[in-house]
């Protein structure tokens, strides 16, 4: 190490090296109560790299044109050396993005994260969430199996719905008069380069919110009121060494679970990758029953259940949009759900029910019955964010404590 | 130069015009870029029109051919799905088509030129599946006197691809422009006559 130090001194006076690492790391001081749901953030980070790692390779054997995507699959699955384990890392592992993304987002509900100072965090968070949404939906085009072409074909007809211009806004996104090699291609560019620069680009600024106000916790209390003589804060540890370590345990616990999907059941029975998907793009035959990836399917079913297009495509399009507004819908005095009364925690759980339900009824085909289910369920779906300025201000918050559990 | 000297006014002028026209300077630079989305001359010439044979469709049958890369419906409907028509006009959404996008040789009753030939794309008007033939009657439920049914959100349309109420579709199927050459040769696509040009 001694004879790095002149060069490390070097570097320092051309380049903020340490300044970095102290600022992130060694010197980035963290509530020491962390608990399960942060090792999420850090997961994604991982989970990210090996989407565009895996990405990279299968771009080099994968042909982007509507004659030879579906056999460039093929071969990449049966004869180019181990490009069925790249493909199903990187498939598999759009869907644990979502799983890992989902509980990050959680865990900022469980303990009102999203509050007063770190809006910004969340605002950015869930722009990077709308990059997810589009990263994955160009992605999944680009097989060019039966349900990509049918995917891609409704997703895109959505746009069709807004007045006036709607026509020929679905014409100019696909670039002909219907999903062809054409809109294969854009969508390729989009998938491998467009979206995955803003993505990382919003990742870093995600980051640097979060490290500029500091990071939230289980208790949802600010740690930077309480400091010692060196003006650090009383319940903070240095990131480093301290959650690097505890961080590198959870990638392990994540890689088991993880690696176990990828080699027993990778398409997770039609879950992870869709049957219809196995035959080539028709755009002459609708697969029987259509669904989207699992992930996105809570919404799906609110757009299925309203028996009008344009109502349908604005519901669809709130049911994202209103989690922009979280930090403001929430009047709770208190951030975390420990000091909260039971009307939030009511609500919350209602809210995580109907998700879940939504998600659920968004793969099953349709019935009259399950209709009404639906329509009740997304109606709890809105009404969480709603009613949400009105019941956190009637709850009844217990007292928060200065310092966090555990101290 | 200190504060005092300094001509603000001047200073905000010249930033403010600066700003304009580079503000214009960048959205015209911007448009090749969008406007490189459109369909491209090849896309344009690939969505030419087609001649189809109808003279093998039998009484009752669908077949589906392709033009622009959409399914297009031929059906041959028989007098009874004809008259079924008239027993729907109830429960549509857009009954006399009114909302709906057809050229107007095919503005009537039947939706067609020739009252037995039903040319549709065959696109759902909610978010684009294509609906299945269901000529049955009550084959999709009880009442049912037969039409299509998009299997994507549940829309079902007439024998005439008009749309019912209470489904997501809007409108009715999509008629596209077509002509007979002759008596068996259907163009779809172009309604010009040939030579008129
Ligand atoms: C690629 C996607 C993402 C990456 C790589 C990422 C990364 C991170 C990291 C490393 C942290 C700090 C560690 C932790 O608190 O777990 C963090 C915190 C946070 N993230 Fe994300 N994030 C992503 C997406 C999102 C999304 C979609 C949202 C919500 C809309 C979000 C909201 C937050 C919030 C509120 C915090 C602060 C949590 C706290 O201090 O309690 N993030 N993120
Ligand atoms: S696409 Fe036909 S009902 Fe939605």
């Amino acid at each position: 190490m001694q004879i790095l130090n002149p060069l490390l001194n070097w570097i320092d006076a051309r380049f903020p090296l340490t300044t970095l690492w102290n600022e992130h790391l060694a010197k980035y001081y963290a509530p020491k109560n962390f608990n399960f749901w942060y090792y999420f953030g850090s997961l994604a980070l991982f989970v990210l790299a090996n989407q565009i790692i895996t990405g990279i390779w299968l771009t080099m054997s994968y042909t982007p044109n509507a004659e030879g995507a579906f056999d460039s699959i093929e071969y990449i699955m049966r004869e180019v050396p181990w490009g069925w384990l790249l493909r199903y890392l990187h498939s598999t592992g759009a869907s644990f993005f979502f799983i890992v993304i989902y509980l990050h987002m959680f865990r900022g509900v469980l303990y009102g994260s999203y509050k007063k100072p770190r809006e910004l965090i969340w605002l950015v968070g869930m722009l990077i969430f709308l990059c997810l949404m589009a990263e994955a939906f160009f992605g999944y085009l680009l097989p060019w199996g039966n349900m990509s072409f049918w995917g891609a074909q409704v997703i895109t007809s959505l746009f069709g719905a807004i007045p006036f211009v709607g026509d020929a806004l679905v014409e100019w996104i696909r670039g002909d008069y219907n999903v062809t090699g054409i809109t294969l291609n854009r969508f390729f560019a989009l998938h491998v380069i467009a979206v995955p620069l803003i993505f990382v680009g919003l990742v870093i600024a995600h980051i640097m919110a979060l490290h500029e106000v500091g990071s939230n916790n289980p208790d949802g209390i600010e740690i930077k009121a309480m400091k010692d003589e060196q003006g650090i804060p009383l319940d903070g540890i240095p990131f480093h060494p301290y959650y690097t370590v505890k961080d590198l345990m959870g990638l392990a616990a994540f890689l088991i679970l993880f690696c176990a999907v990828i080699f027993f059941i990778p398409d997770m029975g039609g879950l992870f990758l869709e049957h219809p998907n196995f035959s080539p793009a028709d755009p002459l035959k609708t697969p029987p029953h259509i669904a989207p990836a699992w992930y996105m399917t809570p919404y799906y079913a609110i757009l299925r259940a309203i028996p009008n297009k344009l109502a349908g495509v604005l519901a669809l399009a709130l049911s994202i949009a209103v989690w922009f507004f979280l930090p403001w819908l929430d009047r709770s005095p208190v951030k975390s759900i420990r000091y909260r009364g039971w009307l939030y925690k009511t609500a919350l759980f209602v809210f995580v029910i109907s998700f879940l339900l939504l998600g659920y009824l968004g793969l099953s085909p349709t019935s009259p019955a399950l209709v009404l289910i639906t329509r009740i369920a997304a109606t709890l779906y809105f009404l969480f964010f709603l009613l949400m300025p009105i019941y956190t201000t009637l709850d009844k918050v217990k007292p928060v404590p200065t310092r966090v559990s555990g101290s | 130069m200190s504060a005092d000297e300094m001509d603000i006014g001047r200073r905000r002028f010249l930033t403010a015009t600066t700003a304009v026209i580079g503000g214009i300077g960048a959205a015209c630079a911007a448009f090749p870029f969008l406007a490189s989305w459109a369909p491209s001359v090849k896309a344009r010439a690939l969505g030419a029109p087609v001649d189809v044979d109808i003279s093998k469709i039998e009484l009752g049958q669908k077949i589906t051919v392709a033009w622009r890369g959409q399914p297009i419906f031929i059906v041959h409907r028989t007098p009874q799905e004809l008259d079924s028509l008239a027993l729907v006009t109830n429960e549509l959404r857009d009954p006399l088509s009114k909302e709906s996008v057809q050229p107007k040789y095919a503005d009537n009753v039947y939706r067609s030129i020739k009252p037995d030939l039903l040319v549709l794309i065959g696109i759902c008007t909610h978010l684009g599946c294509v609906p299945l033939y269901k000529p049955e009657v009550g084959s999709v439920q009880p009442g049912w006197e037969g039409g299509f049914f998009c299997p994507c959100h549940g829309s079902k349309y007439d024998m005439a691809g008009r749309v019912y109420k209470d489904v997501p579709a809007p409108l009715n199927l999509v008629v596209p422009p077509y002509q007979y050459l002759n008596e068996t040769v259907l163009r779809i696509g172009d309604d010009t006559p040939p030579g008129a040009a």
